[in-house]
């Protein structure tokens, strides 16, 4: 935890005096407008259905959600707040199967309405349950899900099938906006092209490809809040857009995230007008071998690969040119089940003496039958940072040991289709990428191509499978902890099924007058902007 | 005449149907579909049935017939059609960036004509000398310069001299305005990059102008007028530009034409919503629909520039219609 | 046009014809096509550079350095590193090499393809050159980038690739204006005697047609040449072309260069005067040899 913390002391202290605010010395300003900068196109408005960051980042400052991650404290991984509710998010009953939220009856959308608990099983339903002919992205994330029923306008109750520690992450999940049913009910698609809900800002405009622009919800439920006038957002993809955008003013933050050497750029360019806050990213980049092709089915040369790749060095030089940085295993690093620094170092591909690395590779490749200056070809993402910057250090490290490798680069559809449908590569980039961090569920990468969707090694291990679940169903910590770290060592060296290389890591230079957004460790999360002012 | 208009208004349907069979085909040759783009971002955990679900929403389990009859009648009516990524009208989408797109090509248009007829002009007379090779160099140099690259250079020459002049970085607005809501926002924002695409597009006229004229001042009117005693820059006025301007004015038309459609890749650079990003992201997207009819839109303006050109030139020389 | 086609080949420049002393030839040459001579002396550097890159090039344009990344131009790295601490000037010298290659191939390959394609149009006439103008024409239209990333997509990225993707538009261009020189010879009797005689087809388009069209065709190749190496930058700019670590023009400016053109700016400067310098060069060398090809412009 310590190191998501790390360089954010300005942060804190803005945090400390949003805790205190009536009477601080760091008061919040009220007014202005945030001008902030999306690197993306979105596909449309309804969070339900899209799947990237480019609809959260413009729309979720329109929406309340159920349940969300504490604004004030977003790097922890457990701590959620239920916004709607009276009191706290509910601990479940009936044996774990059965959570009761009780809904305040204040909250107004933005038409004046009210919003009652028939509005929120409305948007679950739609989620969970989705009616023909509409899209549900994350339907997949609530099949414990049995029943849900609003039994009066301030009751919600969601009845399991059977007790899961998974159920308050998924229903924590940023896209879940809640909509109002009387508009669901004329239109299942309204919500696609048009924005009318409840959260702290009210929808102006949006041009495609343009802009989009929000105002202050007056009657926003959280007293006092949202303190700023408005928003506005530009969308432009080009990442040295983006930072001279920043540079220039044209902007005062992104919210994805920026590459080490731009935020150095910026902070020599602008000194103190110009704040840094970086963390973690709940992002694993990884090489996936295409374990059905020669010689990749066998474990020594999947192994070699590994072994290869000089992770500590690539932190240190790496972290300088790409958005990656911190060695991990299969876990989000910091989190308690993620590996200590001593049980990775035991890990092949993870030792500290890259020269010892290098000469195991070299054996292991001599032995499996793998001639000197084999070639194969490395699929990869056409897209910079930091897929193509990290691709081009792999191809340099593989080539240490004597391997030498061509990059077939695509753009992004075709390089999925590649990965999930075709399987048609020697050796592929891959990436786990998630929101709520929550190991348990995020390790499902790493299972059997026949029980995950999002494994792409075409290896069936059931001895992996075996111990996913068996640590799914152990409600212990500490034997949670142990069962992963056999699976870490099961996925990562017995079998080296999977080579995961560097966790990404989320650098936000931001305009110093921005202030009360705290950086988590997904770019999906803390983007309602109720909490946020500006110091001029 | 008339005849000459109506065969080649006539030819115009196989190159616009082989356009649109080009298209539909290369883009179903593509691996890949907007479902898989749309659901497989990171923030999704999706099955088959979802997927199929999308793929149903989206018209492309559709029959290959089928698809390709929907685009054609479409097409016929002039209807565009649904953006597959944003769910909007295409006529909608395209309409929103086909302002910005215009007025680059205009301004680019204007600055062309501007520099390159006088400059044209000037090397031609003077051939052979240092001022007719350091316009061709000049010329030749605009040709050669990828136009991104030199937006890329703008953007950093502007952000260093401002930073060096007044202590704070200026850099273009990102975000178009129309030019009567707010000119001068509009003007700082366009003028850069209709310079970076201005300046191949008056190298290219320069050249035209120049080799044209060449040949004109070879010509026996231009001779007798010459023998005559007329004053050169009579003659050059009256007699020779005048009869130069025909290729001039097709090749400033032809690239008016590809600048609508073509400015792919300085878009990018300067961030600006065109129909060149648009088609970029059309593409990556795989937005069938939107990619169809942003090709459909191009080629057919790029078709009827021709037409236009042709058909001018049949009625200045009739022996042409006959050829 | 006939007679300057068939007596002097494009090599003229760098040869010019004997009797008179060498040096001084080139030197009138050079009077008499400044420009061109210029170019020239551009295109001979360039494939010099490029044949001989092992040998000139100073540091190795593939390996990793992470000791040396974003070093700014000095004594040991004249231009430079990029970000992975790669020096800039031995990538441009390499460069060079996959410019030349794409370069000349696809301008070979296009201008051939047109060549032989224009004259069988403007020969067998009718139906054929109908029904083949239509689809000159369409390719003639249809956006570059969209046949480019359906090359890449279905055959992958890579220098064969992209080769292909560059060539397809040239085909027609060549195409157009082969057969319409083709057309104004097909006329002429010496072809209808030949026809008369009954000789073949591949017989009479092979030694009678082809030759006189041969002063287009090299003018449009070397005219291909540099635009091909233009396309080649804006195709791999735009991510659709030769791929990292491979060094190319195109690619140094792609990414890291724009990302940081502030703080590194000899990362965007360089590979960019790189390609203007070359295809100015082409251009040039092109633009004399069309003047000397072309009697019609050529200086009274």
């Amino acid at each position: 935890m310590k190191r998501i913390n790390r360089l954010m002391s300005f942060a804190i202290a803005t945090c400390v005096a949003i805790g205190i605010s009536t009477g601080g010395a760091m008061a919040q300003k009220r007014g202005g407008i945030l001008k902030y900068i999306i690197p993306s196109n979105p596909p449309s408005a309804d969070g339900h259905r899209e799947t990237t960051f480019g609809t959260i980042h413009p729309f979720a400052q329109y929406y309340s959600v159920l349940i969300r991650i504490n604004p004030s404290n977003p790097a922890s991984t457990t701590d959620f707040r239920c916004d709607l509710c009276v009191g706290d998010v509910p601990k479940a009953t009936n044996y774990g199967k059965r959570f009761t939220f009780k809904i305040r009856d204040d909250v107004k959308f933005h038409d004046g309405s009210k919003l009652t608990a028939k509005d929120i099983k409305a948007s679950f339903d739609r989620i969970v349950n989705p009616p023909k002919g509409v899209l549900s992205a994350r339907k997949a994330y609530f099949l414990m899900v049995d029943s849900i029923s609003a039994p009066d306008d301030t009751t919600i109750v969601f009845d399991l099938k059977y007790p899961s520690g998974a159920f308050i992450p998924a229903v924590a999940m940023p896209y879940n906006f809640i909509y109002a049913k009387k508009l669901l009910d004329k239109d299942q698609h309204y919500y696609e092209k048009n924005v009318m809900g409840s959260g702290p800002f009210m929808f102006v405009e949006w041009q495609p490809g343009a802009f989009i622009k929000g105002k202050r919800n007056p009657n926003y439920y959280r007293k006092g809040q949202p303190y700023l006038d408005g928003t506005e957002a530009i969308f432009a993809k080009k990442q040295s857009i983006n930072v001279q955008a920043i540079r220039g003013g044209r902007a005062y933050i992104q919210f994805r995230g920026f590459p080490p050497k731009s935020r150095d750029d910026l902070k020599k360019a602008l000194g103190d007008k110009l704040t840094v806050q970086e963390s973690d990213w709940n992002c694993v980049l990884m090489v996936t071998p295409n374990s059905k092709r020669k010689p990749f089915d066998d474990a020594r040369v999947r192994r070699a690969l590994s072994l290869a790749i000089d992770r500590w060095g690539g932190s240190k030089y790496l972290s300088k040119i790409a958005i990656v940085k911190t060695v991990g295993g299969v876990v989000f690093p910091g989190h308690p089940l993620a590996a200590t620094k001593e049980e990775l170092q035991k890990i092949p591909g993870f030792w500290p003496d890259i020269k010892q690395s290098r000469a195991e590779a070299k054996r292991l490749l001599k032995e499996a039958g793998v001639p000197e200056g084999f070639e194969f070809e490395f699929h990869n993402r056409g897209v910079d940072q930091p897929y193509k910057i990290v691709g081009t250090w792999l191809i340099d490290q593989w080539r240490q040991v004597g391997l030498k490798v061509k990059q077939r680069v695509q753009p992004s559809g075709p390089f999925y289709a590649t990965l999930r449908k075709k399987k048609d590569f020697d050796v592929s980039m891959d990436f786990n990428c998630q929101s709520i961090v929550n190991p348990l569920l995020d390790v499902s990468k790493y299972l059997s191509s026949d029980v995950s969707g999002s494994s792409n090694g075409q290896y069936v291990d059931r001895e992996v499978d075996e111990m996913f679940n068996k640590m799914n169903r152990s409600g212990d910590p500490v034997e949670q902890r142990k069962i992963m770290r056999a699976y870490e060592t099961r996925v990562l060296d017995e079998k080296a099924w999977a080579l995961p290389t560097l966790w990404w890591y989320r650098i936000i230079p931001h305009h110093a007058k921005v202030k009360g957004w705290k950086i988590s460790p997904s770019h999906y999360l803390n983007l309602d902007l109720a909490n946020v002012w500006l110091d001029e | 005449m008339y005849q000459y208009i109506i065969k080649r208004l006539l030819l115009v349907i196989p190159t616009l149907f082989g356009a649109a069979v080009l298209v539909f085909l290369l883009l179903r040759l593509i691996p890949g579909d907007i479902c898989d783009m749309r659901l497989a971002g990171e923030g999704g955990l999706v099955d088959e049935e979802t997927l199929n679900t999308c793929r149903a929403i989206m018209g492309i389990d559709k029959s290959l017939w089928l698809q390709f009859v929907d685009f054609i009648w479409g097409f016929i009516r002039f209807d565009l059609g649904i953006s597959m990524w944003t769910g909007q009208p295409i006529s909608y989408e395209i309409g929103l960036r086909f302002h910005l797109s215009l007025q680059v090509a205009i301004m680019a248009t204007l600055s062309a004509i501007v520099i390159s007829i006088p400059l044209g002009t000037i090397s031609a007379i003077k051939q052979n000398t240092w001022i007719d090779y350091f316009v061709r160099a000049f010329s030749i140099a605009g040709i050669a310069i990828p136009s991104f690259w030199l937006g890329i250079i703008i953007i950093l020459g502007l952000l260093i001299t401002t930073q060096y002049f007044s202590g704070t970085p200026w850099m273009p607005p990102i975000q178009f305005k129309p030019i009567w809501e707010d000119p001068m926002h509009n003007l700082s924002q366009l003028l850069w990059p209709a310079i970076a695409t201005g300046y191949r597009y008056s190298a290219v006229a320069t050249r035209m102008t120049r080799s044209t004229l060449l040949e004109v001042l070879r010509e026996d009117y231009v001779r007798t007028a010459r023998a005559k005693g007329l004053l050169e820059k009579v003659i050059i006025n009256r007699h020779a530009l005048k009869n130069a301007m025909l290729p001039v004015v097709t090749v400033i038309g032809i690239e008016f034409a590809f600048l609508m459609g073509g400015l792919v890749v300085t878009e990018q650079v300067f961030n600006l919503n065109g129909l060149g990003k648009l088609f970029v992201e059309a593409v990556d997207h795989h937005d069938f629909t939107l990619t169809q009819a942003l090709v459909m839109v191009v080629v057919t303006i790029f078709v009827f520039t021709n037409l236009i050109v042709d058909i001018f030139y049949a009625w200045l020389d009739p022996r042409i219609r006959y050829s | 046009m006939d007679a300057v086609s068939q007596t002097i080949p494009g090599k003229e420049i760098e040869e010019p014809a004997a009797s008179k002393p060498w040096l001084v030839s080139l030197f009138d040459l050079i009077r008499q096509q400044p420009l061109g001579a210029a170019g020239a002396f551009i295109v001979i550097i360039m494939v010099f550079l490029a044949v001989f890159a092992n040998l000139v090039a100073p540091f190795d344009p593939i390996v990793n350095d992470y000791g040396s990344m974003h070093i700014p131009p000095d004594g040991t790295h004249w231009l430079g590193t990029d970000q992975f601490g790669r020096d800039v000037l031995s990538r441009l010298i390499y460069g060079a090499r996959t410019a030349l290659v794409v370069g000349f191939v696809s301008a070979f390959i296009g201008a051939t393809a047109g060549l032989v394609l224009g004259v069988s149009s403007a020969y067998f006439g009718g139906l054929f050159d109908l029904i083949f103008q239509r689809v000159m024409d369409v390719f003639m239209a249809f956006p570059l980038i969209i046949l480019a990333l359906a090359v890449v997509s279905i055959f992958g990225t890579g220098v064969e690739n992209l080769i292909i993707a560059i060539t397809i538009p040239f085909i027609p261009r060549c195409a157009r204006v082969v057969r319409s020189s083709a057309l104004s010879i097909r006329e002429i009797p010496y072809v209808d005697a030949a026809r008369a005689l009954g000789f073949n087809h591949r017989r009479i388009i092979l030694r009678h047609m082809v030759p006189n069209v041969m002063a287009p065709y090299l003018i449009m190749i070397t005219a291909f040449v540099g635009q091909a190496i233009l396309l080649e930058a804006s195709l791999t700019f735009l991510g659709l072309g030769v791929q990292e670590p491979t060094p190319a023009w195109g690619l140094m400016l792609q990414g890291g260069a724009e990302e940081y053109a502030e703080s590194a700016p000899w990362m965007a400067i360089f590979p960019g005067l790189a390609i203007s310098l070359a295809v100015f060069g082409f251009n040039l060398f092109g633009d004399a040899l069309r003047d000397v090809l072309d009697p019609k412009l050529r200086s009274q």
